[in-house]
């Protein structure tokens, strides 16, 4: 694993490579190294840390940091086989402009991943091939991973109560969020 | 009785030679009439719902899409409203054939976060039944799959051996399926007497099992005609689509997070990788049989080498106290009472904690913002990741194959849809 000046060194490379606004920050916790970066930057700084070493791209997940600003975060896990190494490269964007640029073309297995989390936390991935939803039906309207996302909001389909006519949701008379303020 | 050996079908065997099979297809013609059919999501060949849209010319795949989400039940947001103890039994039920490693990759995060240290003990009985667990999934891997090729009886002996995994299973926590035996910080019971001699006997049989099954498959000229050389995909497609476990390993490549970065004591343990040449259908099969055998060794020296000590850390921030104390102990009543009603709370920030499952890279995030409920949990599981390497497989190749790769790619719905 790099360790917290080697993460200190990468993020220099990095700001060097790309310019000082794409490293916003670098963070140390629990023996594994992170960076985060700019929106803009990340198709850069992924190839660019790609020819250090770290050619696997694990995963692609999102995080809502509510009520933090800016809310939504996109996180990276790299993957060094030689050198046995982890990093992790973040991004944040805000609600009212989600874009962030699809790191697809040039890793193929974000795909699935970066579908989901459009899905879950609505961050558009600009230039994705097929940007559509993955896990929730398409017509579905909604993030259902953000933190104000109400749980137990959702209408159960094709009950004998929808049949009859009658509305056994919980918190269905009620608009859509109140749930979780009420508690 | 005859010697078998010696029969005219015995020899008749030993001639098949499935080198010779003929995998060059035609390309398309442009006049030819594509054919787009569902493939699913109640389809028994799909291992649960998976729908593909397949678009075919005659019997040819030319294009495949995968279509999930209909099992989707939202484990991940139902985990953020359950303090993080309370949260395993759910993660548990993410991919439902390896329940222990995705109680293993919450723990584990959960742990990284809290800095708690895993008796060894602990991490040795995890490891037992890790092993176990993924003996466990390859059986229902192979059963399933053997079942899609048309072969029934495979999956009668597969069921044997397994169901003598779950009594295991129940004996040393009371469930069959989904134990919540991993607690946070070790494990939650020591375990029962009687219980080691029990899978003593286990292990001396399971090399044996094993060999069965390739008895019943090895010689099977339907079982070998349909897997060898069939949808090959070379390791640096697979690498790219971030495919992990026995797929990839097929392909050639040795990596394997026990060996690479061990959790958990792997390291003490003397065990081989299973690595293919041709990366089809044949050496996923191979990989998968010949990891059984590694686990039945892994769960060998480990309980021979099980430590004494506690099966759980003393830390009672985090563990419960143990019943006796709190007859006697205010304090451990305290503890009892926090821990039971608002669990414990964890310190903010975010950790990525990877471990190798039956069908590869299982690695949970947790994000905690400090109070005693996780802020996020995802689970990077490997079967929704690996499911994108479906086309690329199967594209140009007979539609028969691409059930024979769908039953060996070993995709478990619960795991792609959480």
């Amino acid at each position: 694993m790099p360790d917290a000046p080697g993460t200190e060194l990468l993020a220099q490379d990095l700001r060097e490579a790309h310019g000082d606004d794409a490293v916003v920050g670098t963070g140390f916790f629990r023996d594994k190294g992170a960076i985060e970066v700019a929106p803009t930057a990340i198709v850069d700084v992924l190839q660019t840390l790609r020819a250090k070493g770290f050619k696997h791209l694990m995963s692609v997940h999102g995080v809502d940091y509510y009520p933090e600003e800016p809310r939504l975060g996109v996180h990276y896990e790299l993957l060094d086989r030689d050198a046995l190494d982890r990093l992790t490269v973040k991004l944040r964007v805000t609600i009212d402009a989600p874009n962030v640029p699809s790191v697809t073309p040039g890793w193929p297995t974000a795909n699935h991943q970066e579908r989901e989390v459009y899905d879950m936390f609505g961050v558009v991935f600009d230039g994705h091939p097929d940007p559509r939803r993955i896990l929730m039906p398409e017509d579905y309207e909604g993030h259902p991973q953000r933190r104000d996302f109400p749980l137990g909001g959702e209408p159960v389909l094709f009950t004998a109560a929808e049949t009859a006519g009658k509305d056994y949701t919980l918190g269905a008379d009620q608009p859509r969020g109140s749930e979780k303020a009420k508690r | 009785m005859s010697d078998v050996t010696t029969t005219d079908y015995r020899s008749t065997e030993e001639r098949i030679d499935v080198s010779q099979r003929v995998q060059t297809l035609p390309a398309p013609a442009p006049d030819q009439e594509l054919l787009t059919l569902n493939m699913g999501p109640h389809h028994p060949a799909t291992h649960g719902v998976l729908r593909l849209l397949v678009t075919l010319e005659a019997e040819v795949v030319r294009d495949l899409k995968p279509i999930i989400g209909y099992v989707h039940t939202g484990i991940e947001k139902t985990a953020e409203d359950k303090s993080y103890w309370k949260a395993i039994p759910v993660v548990e039920r993410m991919d439902y054939l390896a329940y222990y490693f995705n109680a293993m990759a919450f723990c584990g995060a959960t742990e990284t976060l809290l800095d708690v240290e895993v008796p060894k003990r602990a991490q040795y009985l995890r490891v037992i039944h890790m092993e176990l667990n993924r003996i466990m999934s390859h059986l229902v891997w192979l059963g399933t799959s053997m079942l899609d090729l048309g072969a029934v009886t495979v999956w009668w002996y597969c069921f044997r051996e397994r169901e003598t995994i779950l009594d295991l299973f129940e004996y040393s926590s009371g469930q069959r399926m989904h134990t919540r035996y991993f607690q946070v910080g070790g494990v939650m019971e020591d375990i029962p007497a009687g219980w080691a001699e029990k899978l003593r006997k286990f292990i001396k049989i399971m090399p044996e099992a094993i060999d069965q099954y390739l008895d019943l498959l090895n010689r099977n000229e339907i079982a070998l005609r349909r897997m060898y050389g069939t949808c090959p995909l070379d390791l640096e497609t697979l690498e790219g689509l971030g495919v992990t476990g026995p797929l990839l390993r097929a392909a050639g490549s040795n990596w394997d997070l026990r060996k690479a970065m061990p959790y958990s004591s792997y390291e003490d343990f003397d065990f081989k990788i299973a690595v293919g040449s041709r990366g089809d259908n044949y050496d996923r099969f191979a990989v998968r049989m010949q990891e059984m055998k590694e686990s039945v060794k892994i769960i060998e020296q480990a309980l021979d080498g099980l430590p004494e000590g506690p099966y759980i850390t003393d830390d009672r921030k985090v563990a419960l106290p143990p019943r006796h104390e709190l007859a006697t102990s205010m304090e451990a009543l305290i503890h009892h009472f926090k821990l039971v009603t608002e669990g414990f709370r964890v310190p903010p920030g975010e950790v990525y904690y990877p471990i190798e499952g039956p069908r590869g890279e299982y690695a949970i995030f947790l994000r905690s913002d400090g109070s005693s409920k996780p802020a996020r949990v995802h689970m990077r599981d490997p079967s929704f990741v690996n499911l994108q390497a479906t086309l690329p497989m199967v594209k140009d190749a007979y539609i028969a194959d691409l059930i024979t790769t769908l039953a060996m790619m070993d995709p478990v719905l619960g795991g792609v849809d959480r």
